[in-house]
């Protein structure tokens, strides 16, 4: 070959730029459903639970948690001191799995108890008793505190086996957090639902490490579910520019950031030319360019023709909610639900099998297939 | 005695004003650029371009200018409702973050005085304290 064409090849290689990854999202030409305001006046709705089909607990970012029955909101009492600060405020709520019988729940929030200025995410239990909290506590609070505004995490999830999930973002500090297991911050972490430590957590055995790590190299994961079939932990986390990804959570493993990504810094600059390394996951699927995923759901009824065990995650960024087709375990498809409906904050799937989405700024909707 | 107490609060005036003085308008933009970084540039961008209908613009903004106590105000309490941005309508939230009013003063020094724009006047925490929820008419 000529050198002129190697020349101009590699000239080519090396200079383009990021494609869009496959498969390309699609704006569906026939849109088969509509949506109807169930909750309205919470300016960022970031956490949801439902106790039953019209009954539903719902955090204000700013510092509120409301109980909401058919649409009734009742401000609930009782909440610790929370830190509003940046990304930071109160974040998810979820009911324990026997909830119906002890009105446990648990919720997530940025905290500055400790002795260093700043605060870092905390997660809390407590009983709902009617309108107000008992019995709070705090289960887990990482540290140090910071005056950074971003990467809290705090999505909450439970297995079948006793344990709880939650995440703390890496706190803006990537240099430090995520690849130390023994600092707090880009880690997914798991405990028995009491808040005791489980004997067989990666790292129990570390001398310094967190015990609460269960995987770590993570960047800010705020949508969180264990998958309704296969019962594995599915995680979503905002990388940097171009870097989005979603990742299937395995015991002790590292799933890279700072050290490896598919995304630059916002200005545009490079974190690292490496995708890939030895001893490192990669994601399930990455997002370029960057949708802001927040909370994740998979669809199991039958109440959305052709939407069965698709998954679901909201958009920040472009303001839509994603469907995504998976088949053989890859996505094959994406589609935007609900084009500009605002940032979707979250997405869950209530007890009566309808997909509910939390928009900022106009509340909680809930999607409702066309007659 | 006459002497020596004019000496004496002379000094200590002199050095009060040495010890506790305020920080200049270039260090105010310096520690505004941080907290710019830390919590803005995800939506109005690097360059304060924002995103044009989504997010507004910093840069060059007739909004921000003609309005400094309302934008203020807005990093303070937090801003939603429709804004009209060098001839474009911006109808979103942008909540509060929850910066003290040093940090708000630093923030604004900054974006007032970066990519371009320009603002004689040197805004500090005092003036922010003073405004009030209310010049956001809600």
């Amino acid at each position: 070959m000529k050198p002129i064409f190697v020349f101009i090849y590699l000239l080519f290689v090396h200079t383009s730029c990021a494609q869009d990854n496959t498969p390309v999202i699609e704006t569906p030409t026939q849109v088969n459903y509509t949506t109807e305001l169930i909750v309205d006046g919470i300016e960022i709705p970031w956490g949801m639970a439902f106790i039953s089909s019209n009954e539903i607990l719902v955090t204000e970012k700013s510092g509120a948690l409301y109980r909401v029955y058919e649409g009734q909101k009742t401000k609930i009492t009782g909440l610790p001191k929370i830190y509003n600060r940046g990304q930071g405020g109160l974040l998810d709520v979820a009911l324990h799995p026997e909830f119906k019988n002890n009105n446990i729940i648990y919720f997530t929030a940025a905290s500055n108890m400790g002795d260093d200025l700043g605060g870092n995410t905390a997660l809390y239990s407590a009983i709902l008793a009617n309108k107000t909290l008992e019995n709070v506590k705090i289960i887990y609070k990482a540290t140090p505190n910071t005056k950074k505004g971003q990467h809290f995490g705090s999505r909450i999830a439970f297995d079948h086996e006793g344990h709880v999930y939650f995440s703390v973002g890496d706190r803006g500090n990537r240099d430090q957090n995520p690849q130390n297991i023994d600092r707090d911050g880009g880690k997914i972490y798991r405990l028995n639902l009491d808040g005791s430590i489980p004997l067989d957590n990666p790292f129990i055995k570390s001398t310094n490490a967190k015990k609460a790590v269960y995987s770590y190299g993570h960047r800010n994961p705020q949508g969180m579910l264990i998958h309704p079939k296969t019962n594995k932990l599915w995680v979503n986390e905002h990388g940097p520019k171009g870097g989005d990804e979603i990742n299937i959570i395995k015991k002790g493993m590292n799933y890279g950031w700072p050290l490896i990504t598919y995304g630059i810094n916002y200005s545009g600059t490079s974190i690292t030319d490496v995708t890939k390394k030895e001893g490192m996951e990669q994601p399930f699927y990455y997002w370029v360019p960057s949708i802001g995923p927040s909370g994740m759901a998979f669809s199991t009824s039958n109440i959305y023709e052709g939407w069965k065990d698709n998954l679901f995650v909201g958009s920040l960024k472009f303001e839509y909610l994603e469907r995504l087709v998976i088949n053989n375990n890859k996505i094959v498809k994406r589609e935007k639900v609900l084009d500009k409906i605002g940032r979707v904050r979250n997405v869950k799937q209530g007890p009566d099998g309808f997909l509910y989405i939390s928009v900022e700024g106009k509340g909680i909707l809930k999607i409702i297939p066309k007659e | 005695m006459k002497i020596f107490l004019s000496i004496y609060f002379l000094s200590l005036w002199f050095f009060t004003g040495f010890l506790f003085q305020k920080k200049t308008k270039s260090e105010s933009i310096k520690l505004g650029l941080e907290i710019y970084q830390d919590f803005c540039v995800q939506c109005h961008l690097t360059s304060g371009e924002g995103v044009s209908g989504v997010f507004p613009p910093l840069k060059n903004s007739d909004y921000l200018f003609n309005n400094i106590d309302i934008s203020i105000a807005g990093i303070k309490y937090g801003l939603k409702g429709q804004i009209n941005v060098n001839d474009e309508n911006y109808n979103g939230v942008m909540s509060s973050q929850g910066l003290d009013n040093e940090e708000i003063a630093d923030v604004m020094n900054y974006i007032l005085n970066q990519w371009g724009n320009n603002y004689e006047k040197f805004i500090v925490s005092e003036q922010v304290a003073k405004i009030p929820k209310t010049i956001l008419g809600k």
